[in-house]
C-alpha cells in the first residue's frame, strides 16, 4: 500500500518497548462519555415524547415536565460536547482515497473478512461516516430544537415553521438513533477491545495492528511496511 | 350519559311496547355564536375571566376595539373586531367571539405526547388536564385555530374548557349566561345546527346577505362551537377564521407514517445487529507478524 510508505513519523511516536499505545487523551475520553450521557438522556426523553408506549421513560428521569424542561438543555450540552469532539478529531476524520477503497469493500468488513481491506488510519471509513453523520444531525437537531423549545414565540403567521421543525427534529433524531445503535454495537461487542480503549485511553499493539494498521505504523514510527 | 346505560331495551312478560323506546337522547353539546347579532360588548370576555378566576392583566392596544391581539393563556375568550369594506363602499364592523372550537377531530389531542393531558368527552368538549401537561407546546402546533397558549410561569398550556365544570352540573357556559343580546346560544349539537341554519336562511332571504351561512368546518369533522356568518364564503374576514381547517398534514405525517417507519427502523436495526453478531461474531485482534513488531 503506497500510502503507508509516505506516512510521516508522528512526533509522539510510542517507544517500541511498550505494549500499550495511547489512543485517546483523558480529555477526549471524558468528553466522549459526557457526550454519551447527554445523548442517552435526550434519547430517553425524546423517545418518551415520540410514542406513548415509551412515555414511561420520562418517569425514569423525573417525570414528563422535568423531561420537557431538561431535554433542550441536555441537547445543548450534547452539542457542546460534540463541538469539542470535532476540535479533537476533525483532522483524523477527513475522508481520503484509502477510505474510498475501504468503503467499496465494506462488504468484507461486514463479513469479518478484514484481511481483504486496505489498512486503516486512526479511524476507519465507518467511524468517519458516523462522525460526520452526527455533525450534520446535531446541527439540524439544535436548529429545529430551538424552535420547538420556544414554540409559543413563533408568530402565527409563521406557523409553517412549526410544522417543518416537528418533522425535521423527529426524522433527524431517528437517523442519529440508527448511528448510535451501530456505534454502540460495534464498540462494545463487535470489535473487541474498543470499549476499553475509550475507558483506559490505550490500546494494545495487536489491536492497533489489526484494526488501524496505518495508524499503528504511524504512531510506532514505522515508515514502511515490509512486503 | 349515566342514563344511557340504564335505558330499557326489553322487558320480560310485558304487554305492549317498552316505555321510552324510540326516544333519541342527545349528549353532544354545542355553542352557537351568531356574529350577526353580536354588539361587541365583551360581557362574555368578562364572564369568562370571572368564572375561571383569572385577573385582568396588561395587554397590547392596537388601535381597535379588540382587547388584545389574540387569546392568551389566561384570556380564553376574545372578541375579534374587524373593519370590512363592502362592495358598495359601506363599512361593516365584523365581531367574532374567538375561543376554542372544541373540534370533533382535535389537532391538539393528536399532537399531544403526554398521557391524558388532553381528553375529549362524549359530549364533545375537548379539555386540557393541566396536571398531566408537560408544556411541550405540540398542541399549539396541532391546533388549526391558534388557540392553546403557553404560560411561561406555569410551563403548561391553557385554553377554553367550554366551562366543562358548569356544563357537567347542568349549567350553560359562563359566556352564554352573560350575553345580553342573545347572540350566544347553548344546547345540543343538532338543536344549535338547526337554529343556526334558520338564522342563516333568514339572513339570506330577509336581510340581503346572499352568502350568509353556518361555520361548522368538516375538515375537523365539525366543531362544538359553530358560527353564523354574514359571509360564510370568506371566514378569514372575521379575524382569521380558517376557511378549511384540518389537522396539519405534517402532524398527520409525523404521528402516522413517520412514526411507524421510525419504529420499524429502530426495532429492525436492533434485530439486524443481533443477527449480524450471531452470524459473523466479534472481530478479534490478531497477533502481529514478527516483522511488524521490530523498529526499522
Amino acid at each position: 500500500m503506497s500510502t503507508i510508505d509516505t506516512v510521516p513519523r508522528s512526533p509522539e511516536a510510542t517507544p517500541f518497548d511498550e505494549e500499550l499505545i495511547p489512543r485517546y487523551t483523558l480529555l477526549e475520553r471524558g468528553n466522549h462519555w459526557f457526550g454519551a450521557l447527554t445523548y442517552i438522556y435526550c434519547l430517553m426523553t425524546g423517545l418518551a415524547f415520540w410514542t406513548p408506549y415509551l412515555y414511561w421513560l420520562a418517569a425514569v428521569v423525573g417525570g414528563g415536565p422535568a423531561a420537557r424542561f431538561w431535554h433542550p438543555w441536555f441537547g445543548l450540552f450534547f452539542a457542546a460536547s460534540y463541538f469539542l469532539m470535532s476540535l479533537h478529531w476533525v483532522k483524523d476524520m477527513a475522508i481520503d482515497g484509502d477510505d474510498r477503497v475501504w468503503a467499496e469493500k465494506i462488504d468484507s468488513y461486514i463479513k469479518n473478512d478484514d484481511d481483504k481491506l486496505p489498512p486503516v488510519g486512526r479511524f476507519n471509513w465507518g467511524q468517519k461516516l458516523f462522525f460526520w453523520g452526527m455533525v450534520f444531525s446535531t446541527i439540524l437537531l439544535v436548529l429545529s430544537g430551538i424552535v420547538l423549545w420556544y414554540t409559543e414565540a413563533v408568530p402565527w403567521s409563521f406557523h409553517i415553521l412549526r410544522y417543518a421543525v416537528i418533522l425535521i427534529h423527529a426524522s433527524v433524531a431517528m437517523i442519529t438513533i440508527g448511528l448510535f445503535l451501530i456505534h454502540v454495537y460495534m464498540s462494545t461487542i463487535l470489535e473487541l477491545g474498543s470499549f476499553g480503549t475509550m475507558i483506559h485511553g490505550t490500546c494494545t499493539r495487536a489491536w492497533a495492528w489489526t484494526f488501524h494498521r496505518k495508524w499503528y505504523y504511524q504512531v510506532t514510527g514505522r515508515t514502511s511496511r515490509p512486503e | 350519559m349515566s342514563q344511557a346505560s340504564t335505558e330499557l331495551i326489553r322487558i320480560s312478560g310485558h304487554a305492549g311496547t317498552v316505555p321510552g323506546a324510540g326516544i333519541n337522547r342527545e349528549f353532544q353539546v354545542c355553542k352557537l355564536v351568531d356574529t350577526t347579532t353580536c354588539i361587541g360588548c365583551k360581557a362574555c370576555e368578562v364572564a369568562c375571566l370571572e368564572w375561571n378566576g383569572y385577573p385582568f392583566t396588561e395587554t397590547t392596544f392596537d388601535n381597535t376595539y379588540q382587547t388584545m391581539p389574540e387569546t392568551a393563556w389566561n384570556y380564553w375568550n376574545l372578541i375579534k373586531f374587524n373593519e370590512h369594506e363592502r362592495e358598495d363602499g359601506s363599512m361593516m364592523l365584523l365581531m367574532r367571539k374567538d375561543q376554542c372550537m372544541h373540534c370533533e377531530d382535535p389537532g391538539c389531542l393528536a399532537a399531544c405526547p403526554a398521557d391524558a393531558a388532553i381528553v375529549q368527552y362524549a359530549n364533545g368538549i375537548v379539555d386540557f388536564q393541566e396536571a398531566n401537561c408537560i408544556g411541550c407546546g405540540y398542541c399549539m402546533t396541532g391546533c388549526p385555530f391558534n388557540i392553546p397558549k403557553f404560560s411561561p410561569k406555569a410551563r403548561k398550556v391553557f385554553k377554553c374548557t367550554l366551562c366543562n365544570d358548569r356544563v357537567s352540573q347542568g349549567l350553560e357556559p359562563a359566556c352564554i349566561k352573560a350575553c345580553p343580546t342573545g347572540c350566544l346560544h347553548f344546547g345540543t349539537k343538532s338543536e344549535m345546527k338547526e337554529l343556526a341554519q334558520t338564522r342563516a336562511d333568514q339572513l339570506r332571504e330577509v336581510s340581503g346577505f346572499a352568502d350568509a351561512g353556518v361555520y361548522d368546518p368538516p375538515g375537523v369533522s365539525g366543531t362544538h362551537v359553530i358560527y353564523v356568518l354574514h359571509d360564510a364564503k370568506n371566514p378569514e374576514l372575521y379575524g382569521g377564521l380558517p376557511k378549511d381547517p384540518h389537522i396539519p398534514y405534517s402532524v398527520r405525517l409525523w404521528k402516522g407514517p413517520l412514526k411507524w417507519l421510525g419504529n420499524f427502523a429502530m426495532i429492525g436495526g436492533i434485530v439486524g445487529l443481533a443477527w449480524h453478531y450471531m452470524r459473523f461474531g466479534p472481530k478479534k485482534e490478531e497477533s502481529i507478524p514478527a516483522d511488524d513488531r521490530k523498529p526499522l
